[in-house]
């Protein structure tokens, strides 16, 4: 039989985009201001999103959706705070897709939410090409990961709006040079917007409180 | 695992245009994946072997082509292969760069008869 060429020109991952279009459709409807948060493991995806509810709570209204490959550790952990949250196991999986957050969605009360965090699984390769349905994408580099980061993982810092540099409070310990993490980064990414903080002391939060609850008004207001 | 998904994604991606076409059986899938993607070939053909058991893509090779990961200067344009901790245009020294290719993953065409 004489073989054929077909010609194909799409991206393998479209049927997720088309899904994670579906998800956004569905969070604008309810005014949800959706951020999807990556990091490596550790760096402090869970503390930012603890110290954010504690913060904020009570002036919207917050839903998590958690990422894990096993486990239900951290949705312990918001739950504690009396937030709705769903866990998803990947079960080996290292990202979550547009797939297995649509799943997570429908066990949310979205009428009753504002704001809502997406854990992704801890790693800077995957999550970045599987966009979810997200307003926002905010990673978490943490200090003692490095300065050179960014030359690793260049597209993860080149698509992302915001960049959490988290630890802080580690500066004096390590040998963690913000000028050059900076340099790069905003090299790549001209508009990203950076919050140096430390979940753990609190210093720079603020910032970032601040920031997120003038994008919870704007989101609001449209 | 990040192998695993993109080997399904593709598998269906590729049934569903062989299945358009009347096709009764899959010779090759031509892919195009950047240095920047991710995708580690062989164990992208290994998973592909394990799942396409049983359907028209069973024993189809996996082709590859791998892109570069090019930068472009933002103010002079200049395009150039960056070195591994210096990001700056050679031409100008602008650090303001874009990623050009390197991030591609996609299905170029498949064979099939």
């Amino acid at each position: 039989m004489a073989v054929k060429v077909i010609t194909v020109g799409e991206k393998i991952l479209g049927t997720n985009d088309a899904k994670a279009e579906e998800n956004k459709k569905l969070l604008v409807r309810h005014g949800i201001l959706t951020v999807n948060i990556m990091s490596s493991p550790g760096a402090g995806k869970t503390s930012l999103i603890l110290s954010t509810i504690k913060r904020l709570s009570k002036k919207a209204r917050i839903a998590v959706i958690e990422g894990d490959v096993a486990s239900s550790v951290d949705a312990d952990k918001v739950n504690a705070l009396g937030i709705p949250v769903v866990q998803i196991n990947t079960a080996g999986g290292c990202h979550l897709d547009a797939f297995m957050v649509e799943k997570g969605l429908h066990n949310l009360p979205l009428e009753k939410v504002d704001l809502l965090f997406i854990e992704n699984v801890g790693n800077l390769i995957c999550p970045n090409n599987y966009k979810l349905g997200e307003d926002i994408r905010l990673m978490i580099a943490s200090m003692p990961e490095g300065d050179d980061k960014p030359y690793k993982y260049p597209a993860m810092f080149a698509d992302t709006e915001v960049v959490v540099l988290n630890k802080t409070d580690l500066q004096p310990y390590i040998d963690f040079d913000e000028k050059a993490f900076r340099k790069v980064v905003i090299g790549l990414n001209p508009d990203v917007i950076i919050f140096p903080v430390s979940c753990k002391t609190g210093e720079g939060m603020p910032a970032w409180f601040d920031w997120l609850e003038a994008a919870l008004k704007n989101k609001k207001n449209k | 695992m990040h192998e695993a998904s993109i080997t399904e994604s593709l598998l269906s991606l590729a049934l569903e245009k062989a299945t358009e076409a009347q096709a009764k059986k899959i010779i090759s899938i031509n892919l195009v994946v950047g240095e920047l993607s991710g995708v580690v070939g062989d164990c992208v053909q290994f998973y592909f072997d394990a799942i396409s058991r049983g359907t028209i893509a069973d024993g189809a090779k996996l082709c590859f082509e791998t892109k570069p990961t090019q930068i472009r200067c933002r103010k002079c344009q200049s395009v150039f292969t960056p070195a591994d901790h210096e990001w700056s245009c050679p031409q100008c020294h602008e650090t303001s760069v874009e990623i050009v290719t390197g991030r591609e993953c996609y299905m170029e065409s498949i064979e099939v008869e």
